[in-house]
């Protein structure tokens, strides 16, 4: 039967926004940070998703990797703090806040999406297990 | 006696399994929604179940060819279940061709049809042992 597929696919995609709402959490936790470990500002973390074929002509959605974000961090003029650079500069973490609000509104309108697909498919499976009843 | 009976039952089966079929493919769509350099995917449902129920129904009269070059005035096997790429309203810059509003119309559409195609089957199902029981 098919649509036990449909599990599959929206399964895998699910779990795929998670771990996209995972890494915006991350970076937006880390949106003011001015250090992480070893010293180096935070950089923001991105997933990348691919499509894995499921079945024939059907794909799910699985994370090939998460990549850092190279752009240079945020550098904020403040002699006083105690991270400052010999001329007198922070540097930050490079998280834009308003691009990982938007992403995170995808993410989670995706995530959805995906549970409503399982639960349509739920619904179906169960009606056709009564046919003929 | 049973082959009348899958005669019977034969065409909302059919109908039934390609509505599986095309829910499976707009999940795959939905799902890959985010997904960059994905195209979204779907086929001719009304071709599909031409092509699924053919064998069961007298072939058509054949137009008569007198070179070889004419065409057979059929689709050419196996194009009525192809899977089609869709042509995308709004492509987007990552080479996504996911309209998700469509796509979820499409499957709303889809499960509607489908619940209606297992309601037919079940009726016929249930005129069938009504028959059988007198």
């Amino acid at each position: 039967m098919s649509m036990f597929k449909v599990f599959e696919i929206a399964g895998s995609a699910v779990s795929a926004q998670s771990q996209r709402l995972n890494t915006i959490a991350s970076n937006l936790a880390n949106a003011d940070s001015v250090a992480g470990p070893g010293g180096e500002p935070y950089r923001a973390r991105h997933v990348v998703f691919a499509a894995h074929a499921i079945g024939e002509a059907t794909a799910g959605v699985q994370v090939t990797g998460i990549v850092t974000d190279q752009t240079p961090g945020r550098r904020v003029h403040d002699p006083k703090h105690p991270m400052a650079d010999k001329d007198g500069y922070v540097t930050s973490s490079n998280v834009n806040v308003v691009e990982e609000m938007v992403n995170m509104i995808s993410a989670s309108r995706a995530y959805q999406t995906n549970v409503e697909l399982m639960n349509t498919a739920k619904a179906l499976l169960l009606k056709t297990l009564t046919l003929g009843s | 006696m049973l082959d009348k009976l899958d005669g019977v039952l034969r065409f909302h089966g059919e109908a039934l399994k390609l509505r599986a079929r095309r829910q499976e493919l707009l999940a795959a769509n939905l799902a890959n929604a985010d997904t960059p350099h994905y195209k979204a995917v779907d086929f001719k449902f009304a071709d599909a179940l031409r092509m699924a129920t053919a064998d069961a129904r007298p072939a058509p009269a054949a137009l008569a060819r007198t070179h070889a070059a004419h065409a057979s005035g059929r689709a050419p096997a196996g194009s009525g279940t192809a899977v089609l790429y869709r042509t995308p309203s709004q492509p987007s810059v990552d080479g996504n061709t996911v309209d998700a509003d469509v796509e979820r119309a499409h499957f709303a559409d889809n499960t509607v049809r489908y619940e209606a195609a297992l309601r037919f089957l079940n009726h016929q199902l249930k005129m069938l042992l009504a028959a059988s029981q007198g």
